[in-house]
């Protein structure tokens, strides 16, 4: 699904350049669930900005889905993060003015879908995640858990190919985050492949592969006895 | 692009973004909203004004001319300088001769008219001194006379059997008659003699130079009363509509000159003054007044405009992140911008449609309130393609200013503005 080799990326601040990927060589098979783990300033967040298309490698190539994700201008970029990728960020990133309901929408009205039918799906993956009741409501009146449910709703709404995750428990309590792992270890049962950039290692070992980054090198690569999150969810 | 403007989800935006800031977005609105109130009202208020002056101007032809004699500067033909000159009734059939240009010309005598003292006139143990006019009937076409109802103006048989008939001025009625009486058919007695009242004029506002406290007889009765002979004070003309006043007064008085033996050069000889130039001075005037509305009009929606492509900018600073989920979901440059100058445009909008129909409410006031026929101003209006020119107007310099916060929020990258806490 994903196949990316030699990739190298640098910043470049005033005189000093930080070189923060040195040589990625990875690759993800559809359906598995990776964990990319790293203390902070190993490189992992710039790595999964990368695959999200979000940001641009210096050297080395990026394969998506047989694609050759290369030279991207704004357009076709937000066209292919629309149509291949779902994102969930840490800070949930919802429309603060726009309820639960409409931002699961969001994606979809890029994707020029009609309003009827957008409103329909989008109702369908609220559900998904367990918040249908919760349609009607605007972010300030949910909690961060139902937040990032929201946030996960609307990264599955466009059926992309890839779900990224920047620290998705980040914000969460540890039984809330163990309630959204079960959430993300259901989406991966059910087929979808899911790359999940943590430092936390309980988070981690709930994936089935850990990928260890240390200054912009893979120092470790490992598939792991996957942790079922369910177990502490009652 | 055409899709976008009426989707629900566009105006969705648009208004969600507008909600955040009420009183931001309200006060914005308020400075374009100014800029075309101040247009409208402005030039609405000058297009009054110039209605006004050609109420005024109405009353009297606009291309009519008066000469008059005076004394002689250059000595010539035997003739010393300072010498007094005398218009005559044949000067009349001269000119008309002379100067093809001349649709109308009236003779005029008159006493008390500029200056010096009028005549005793008595009715009914009522008295006053009034300036008295002796007139031909050609008169009303250089300056119309409003007669009353039942009334009349003089007429060619008042002048050939030098009838003893008048008409008076509307204050000259209030003045000699008691309020109920009909003054139509009465006697008044003007130095000594008595004229029969056929005719009561009404004010004319603004119309210059003549009052209603007044009195006209026939030309040839004046002659008669007092004695002036074929002697004229003074000749009203009027030109053809299509000749030059100016050129035309310039001939006529050195056709004067040639008939009265006065050195071609003396520009003294003979006083002159034309309506025409003043009434293009005023018309100059209100012009003036018009472009100076036009300018400040746009002058001010231009500031109101930039106002709001200001107020974007910051909109767009605050909402970095937002647009940067947006772009991460799929949103493409092209859609920002349309968002953030659909937002530029549909403020402006609203913005000059408020301002249009407080400016419209305005100017109707103004309309009401200057109701008075004293004051030259009437029906102040803008012309509706002046109105849409603004609209239109308005709604590029919206879209142009919506440029600028529009290219801002496409230049931020989505990681940056996703990194943005």
């Amino acid at each position: 699904m994903i196949e990316i080799k030699d990739l190298h990326k640098s910043y470049t601040m005033g005189k000093s350049t930080l070189h923060v990927l040195k040589g990625i060589n990875f690759s993800v098979a559809e359906g598995e669930m990776v964990a990319i783990m790293g203390s902070s300033g190993s490189g992992k967040s710039t790595l999964l900005n990368i695959l999200g298309m979000l940001d641009v490698a210096n050297e080395g190539t990026y394969n998506l889905d047989g694609k050759i994700i290369k030279d991207l201008d704004e357009t076709k970029a937000a066209v292919y993060r629309n149509k291949f990728l779902g994102f969930v960020f840490q800070s949930f990133n919802l429309i603060s003015y726009k309820t639960a309901l409409e931002n699961v929408m969001l994606p979809l009205y890029y994707q020029k879908i009609a309003r009827k039918e957008r409103q329909k799906s989008a109702q369908k993956y609220l559900e998904h995640v367990g918040l249908g009741p919760w349609a009607t409501h605007q972010p300030n009146e949910l909690s961060g858990g139902q937040k990032q449910r929201v946030a996960i709703a609307r990264a599955l709404v466009s059926e992309p190919k890839v779900l990224l995750a920047d620290e998705p428990t980040g914000a969460l309590d540890t039984k809330t985050s163990y309630e959204l792992m079960d959430l993300l270890q259901k989406i991966n049962d059910a087929g979808k492949t899911l790359l999940i950039v943590t430092h936390e290692l309980d988070i981690a070992n709930m994936c089935k592969r850990i990928v260890h980054l240390r200054d912009g090198i893979i120092v470790e690569n490992k598939k792991v006895d996957q942790v079922k999150a369910s177990q502490y969810v009652e | 692009m055409l899709t976008t403007l009426f989707d629900r989800d566009t105006w969705q935006e648009i208004f969600g973004s507008i909600q955040k800031n009420k009183l931001r977005t309200m006060v914005t609105v308020i400075g374009v909203l100014w800029g075309i109130f101040i247009y409208i009202s402005l030039s609405g208020a000058s297009k009054g004004l110039d209605n006004g002056f050609e109420r005024e101007f109405e009353e009297v032809a606009i291309n009519s001319l008066f000469v008059w004699a005076q004394n002689t500067s250059i000595p010539y033909d035997g003739f010393r300088t300072g010498r007094r000159m005398q218009l005559k009734l044949d000067d009349k059939a001269f000119l008309q001769k002379r100067i093809p240009e001349l649709q109308y010309i009236a003779p005029r005598v008159a006493r008390g008219a500029f200056g010096g003292s009028g005549s005793d006139v008595k009715h009914k143990g009522k008295s006053g001194s009034y300036a008295i006019f002796g007139d031909f009937p050609i008169l009303v076409k250089i300056a119309t006379k409003d007669i009353y109802n039942g009334g009349r103006f003089i007429n060619q048989s008042d002048i050939d059997n030098q009838r003893k008939v008048c008409v008076i001025g509307e204050r000259t009625q209030e003045e000699l008659f008691e309020a109920k009486e009909n003054p139509i058919g009465a006697f008044i007695e003007i130095d000594g003699m008595y004229f029969k009242v056929v005719g009561v004029h009404k004010f004319t506002p603004g119309g210059g130079f003549e009052s209603d406290s007044d009195i006209f007889i026939p030309f040839t009765t004046f002659k008669v009363l007092y004695n002036t002979g074929d002697r004229v004070n003074w000749f009203a003309m009027a030109a053809y509509d299509d000749a030059d006043v100016v050129a035309v007064e310039a001939d006529i008085k050195a056709a004067l000159r040639v008939k009265h033996r006065v050195h071609p050069d003396d520009e003294r000889a003979f006083g002159s003054f034309n309506l025409g130039e003043v009434f293009n001075k005023v018309k100059g005037f209100s012009n003036g007044m018009y472009i100076l509305s036009l300018i400040v009009g746009i002058a001010t929606i231009l500031a109101g405009v930039v106002g709001i492509g200001n107020i974007l900018l910051i909109s767009v600073r605050e909402r970095t992140k937002e647009l940067g989920i947006r772009r991460a979901l799929g949103a493409t440059p092209i859609e920002v911008r349309a968002q953030i100058i659909i937002e530029s445009v549909f403020l402006t909008l609203i913005a000059g449609i408020v301002g249009i129909i407080l400016g419209a409410f305005v100017l109707a006031l103004l309309g009401y309130v200057f109701k008075d026929p004293l004051i030259p101003f009437v029906n102040p209006t803008v012309p509706i393609k002046f109105i849409l020119g603004a609209l239109v107007l308005m709604v590029g310099l919206g879209t142009l200013i919506g440029l600028i916060p529009a290219q801002r929020a496409v230049s931020i990258k989505p990681i940056d503005a996703l990194r943005e806490e």
